[in-house]
C-alpha cells in the first residue's frame, strides 16, 4: 500500500490524530515530525512509519523543503496537513516546489483523492480534486473523530539540505500566552464564546467559568476582541478562527454574519442574549432570551450540582 | 523603500455569495464586490512605513476589469500608484498559478517590501504569501500583528494558536498582516479626488511573459467537481428567562449529553 504523508508541523495535536485516521483510508500513514514529539501517540493512531527531521529556528520554509524531499523519495499517494496557519503555509510552499495542486479546508477526503471543502462561511459544500500531481490536502480540525489503531512504526531519521532561501526568516522568540489548561480553540469539542454583551474584560471570567465546567475552550466575537475584552487569538469569525465543535455556546453575541462565518457548522448551538430579535437565535438549537449575568451563573451552579 | 501592497477584490462577505453554476468560479458579476477587508490593514501599514521611512507605495491587483473600482478605493487611502493585472486567460486560475503571475509582476516591480492581508474573505486559503516568497526566494513573515522596520531589518510578531512568535528577516520580504496590526484610515475627500488622477498601469499576461497555458483553467492544478448550498440552519427552541433560564439551559444540555 502506498504511503500517505501526514505532516506534524509542531506537537502532536488532536488534528494530527484526525489526519492519521483519514490517512489510513487512503494508504499506509507515515508521519513526518520535526524534533521531539510524542511518537507513542502517533503509533497509537496507526502511524506505520515516522520520519524524524530536525526542528529548526527558521519559519516554515525548512519544513516544506523536508516534506518536498520526502515526496520525491517516497512517492506517496497523498500528503495531508492540518488546516492551521502553518499547515497551510507548508502546503503552499510544497505545491510551488512540486508544481502541484493543493486543496485547503477539507473536511473529508475520498479514496480517489476527491476532497470535500466547506466554503463561504460554511454556506457551501464543494467537491474538488487535485488535477496536477498528488493530492496535497489540508484538513480542518474537528472534521473526523480520531480512531486509535495501534501500529509499530519504523522510525527513520531524515535530513534535507536547506537552501539559503530556507533560512531567511528566523524565529527569535516563542511566547505562550496563557489559555490555562483549556483545549485548543479550533480543536475543542465545546466552545463557549462571549460577545459585546459580556460588557468588559473582567466579566469574561463568567465565560471562562462555564467553559471550564463544560471542558471547553473560550472564544470571543470580534466586537468583544475589538473592545479589548479578550485576546485576538480567541476570536471566532470571518476574520478569526473557524470552529466546528459538538457544542457552541454564544453568550451576549448578536450573531452578525462576521461571527456566524466562524461557527455555523457547529453541531449544536446554544445562545443566551437579552435581545429576542438577535440573529444568533435564527441558528440556535436552544436559545435563552435573558440577562446572561443571571442565566450563566445559574447554569454554572446547576452543572456543579449535577456533577 | 519600494513597498507593494497586494489588494484583492472579493465579493462582500456580508452578502450572499456563491459559485458560478457555469464554471464553478467565484460569482463576481452579480455580487457586491469590495476590497478584501484584511488588505486595508496592509495598505495602512504600508502608508505608516512610508510616512516614517519614506519611499513609494504601489497597489498590485490581479483581477477582472471590474476590480478597477477597488483599486481606486485603495488609492484613495493614500498609495502613490497601482498596477492592475487583467487578462481573460486568467479566469479560473488556481492559487499556484496566481502566485506565479503575482511573483512575476513583483519581480518586475522590484519591491523591497510586499505587504498583504493574511487571508482573503472569499477563499481563506492563506497560502499566497509563502508561495510568492518561495518563488522569489525572499523572506516571508506571515500572520503579523505587529511590524517594526529598522533600515532593511524587519521584526514581526506572528500570531500563533499558543500566543505569538517574534520573527525577523531582512528585506526584500513578504509580510502578511492580521486585522490586529493597526486601524485603517478612512479615505479623505481630498484622497478620493486625488485617487482619480493617480496612475494605474494595466498589465496583460504578455507584458509579464507568462504563457496563457500556465494560468486560468488551462493551467489549473485543481478542479472543482461540484458544489451545493448547505441547507440553512433552522431555529430550535427559544425560551424567555423567567428566573429559571439557567436551569432550563442545563436541562437541555443534559438531554443532549453535554452535561
Amino acid at each position: 500500500m502506498a504511503e500517505v504523508l501526514v505532516v506534524v508541523e509542531g506537537s502532536v495535536k488532536k488534528v494530527t490524530l484526525e489526519l492519521l485516521t483519514i490517512a489510513r483510508t487512503l494508504g499506509s500513514p507515515s508521519a513526518v515530525v520535526f524534533g521531539d514529539v510524542d511518537q507513542a501517540k502517533l503509533a497509537e493512531y496507526g502511524a506505520e512509519k515516522i520520519y524524524v527531521a530536525e526542528a529548526s529556528d527558521y519559519l516554515v520554509a525548512p519544513k516544506a523543503t523536508v516534506v518536498a524531499s520526502l515526496v520525491r523519495q517516497k512517492q506517496p499517494a497523498a500528503v495531508l496537513l492540518g488546516s492551521t496557519q502553518e499547515g497551510k503555509e507548508i502546503a503552499g510552499r510544497l505545491a510551488v516546489k512540486l508544481d502541484n495542486g493543493l486543496l485547503t479546508d477539507a473536511v473529508e477526503v475520498a479514496a480517489d483523492g476527491t476532497a470535500t471543502q466547506v466554503a463561504f462561511a460554511g454556506s457551501t459544500i464543494v467537491k474538488s480534486k487535485v488535477t496536477k500531481g498528488l493530492p496535497i490536502v489540508t484538513i480542518r480540525p474537528n472534521s473526523v473523530t480520531p480512531e486509535p489503531s495501534a501500529a509499530t512504526p519504523a522510525v527513520e531519521q531524515v535530513t534535507a539540505e536547506l537552501s539559503e532561501a530556507d533560512k531567511l526568516t528566523k524565529v527569535v522568540e516563542r511566547v505562550t500566552e496563557t489559555k490555562g489548561s483549556r483545549p485548543e480553540l479550533t480543536e475543542a469539542g465545546v466552545v463557549v464564546s462571549g460577545g459585546r454583551g459580556v460588557g468588559n474584560a473582567d466579566n469574561f471570567k463568567l465565560v471562562e467559568e462555564l467553559a471550564d465546567l463544560l471542558g471547553g475552550a473560550v472564544g470571543a466575537s470580534r466586537a468583544a476582541v475589538d473592545s479589548g475584552f479578550y485576546p485576538h487569538q480567541f476570536q471566532v469569525g470571518q476574520t478569526g478562527k473557524t470552529v466546528s465543535p459538538q457544542l457552541y455556546v454564544a453568550l451576549g453575541i448578536s450573531g452578525a454574519i462576521q461571527h456566524r462565518a466562524g461557527m455555523q457548522t457547529s453541531k449544536t448551538i446554544v445562545a443566551v442574549n437579552k435581545d429576542p430579535e438577535a440573529p444568533i437565535f435564527e441558528l440556535a438549537d436552544y436559545g435563552v432570551v435573558g440577562d446572561l449575568f443571571k442565566v450563566v451563573p445559574q447554569a454554572a451552579d446547576e452543572i456543579r450540582k449535577r456533577k | 523603500m519600494n513597498i507593494v501592497v497586494l489588494v484583492k477584490q472579493v465579493p462582500d462577505s456580508g452578502a450572499e455569495r456563491t459559485l458560478s453554476s457555469q464554471d464553478f468560479t467565484v460569482e463576481r458579476a452579480s455580487a457586491s464586490n469590495v476590497i478584501n477587508e484584511m488588505d486595508e490593514y496592509a495598505i495602512e501599514e504600508a502608508l505608516k512605513i512610508k510616512e516614517a521611512h519614506g519611499g513609494e507605495v504601489t497597489v498590485l491587483t490581479m483581477g477582472p476589469g471590474g476590480a478597477t473600482e477597488s483599486i481606486r478605493k485603495a488609492l484613495s487611502m493614500g498609495p502613490d500608484k497601482a498596477v492592475h493585472i487583467s487578462d481573460d486567460a486568467l479566469h479560473g486560475s488556481c492559487a499556484v498559478a496566481t502566485s506565479k503571475v503575482l511573483a512575476t509582476a513583483l519581480g518586475q516591480l522590484g519591491a523591497d517590501l510586499i505587504l498583504c492581508g493574511a487571508e482573503s474573505t472569499d477563499g481563506r486559503v492563506q497560502v499566497l504569501p509563502h508561495m510568492i516568497a518561495e518563488r522569489l526566494g525572499i523572506a516571508a513573515l506571515t500572520g503579523a500583528r505587529k511590524l517594526t522596520v529598522d533600515g532593511s531589518q524587519l521584526t514581526a510578531e506572528r500570531q500563533t494558536d499558543e500566543g505569538y512568535e517574534v520573527v525577523t528577516a531582512a528585506t526584500p520580504a513578504v509580510v502578511s498582516v492580521w486585522d490586529t496590526i493597526n486601524e485603517p484610515r478612512y479615505p479623505s475627500f481630498k484622497g478620493i479626488m486625488a485617487a482619480k488622477k493617480k496612475p494605474v498601469q494595466a498589465l496583460a499576461l504578455s507584458d509579464l511573459g507568462v504563457d496563457a497555458g500556465e494560468v486560468g483553467f488551462a493551467g489549473a492544478t485543481s478542479q472543482v467537481l461540484e458544489f451545493a448550498k448547505r441547507p440553512p440552519r433552522s431555529a430550535g427552541t427559544k425560551i424567555t428567562d423567567e428566573g429559571d433560564g439557567g436551569t432550563q439551559l442545563v436541562s437541555y444540555l443534559a438531554t443532549e449529553k453535554f452535561v
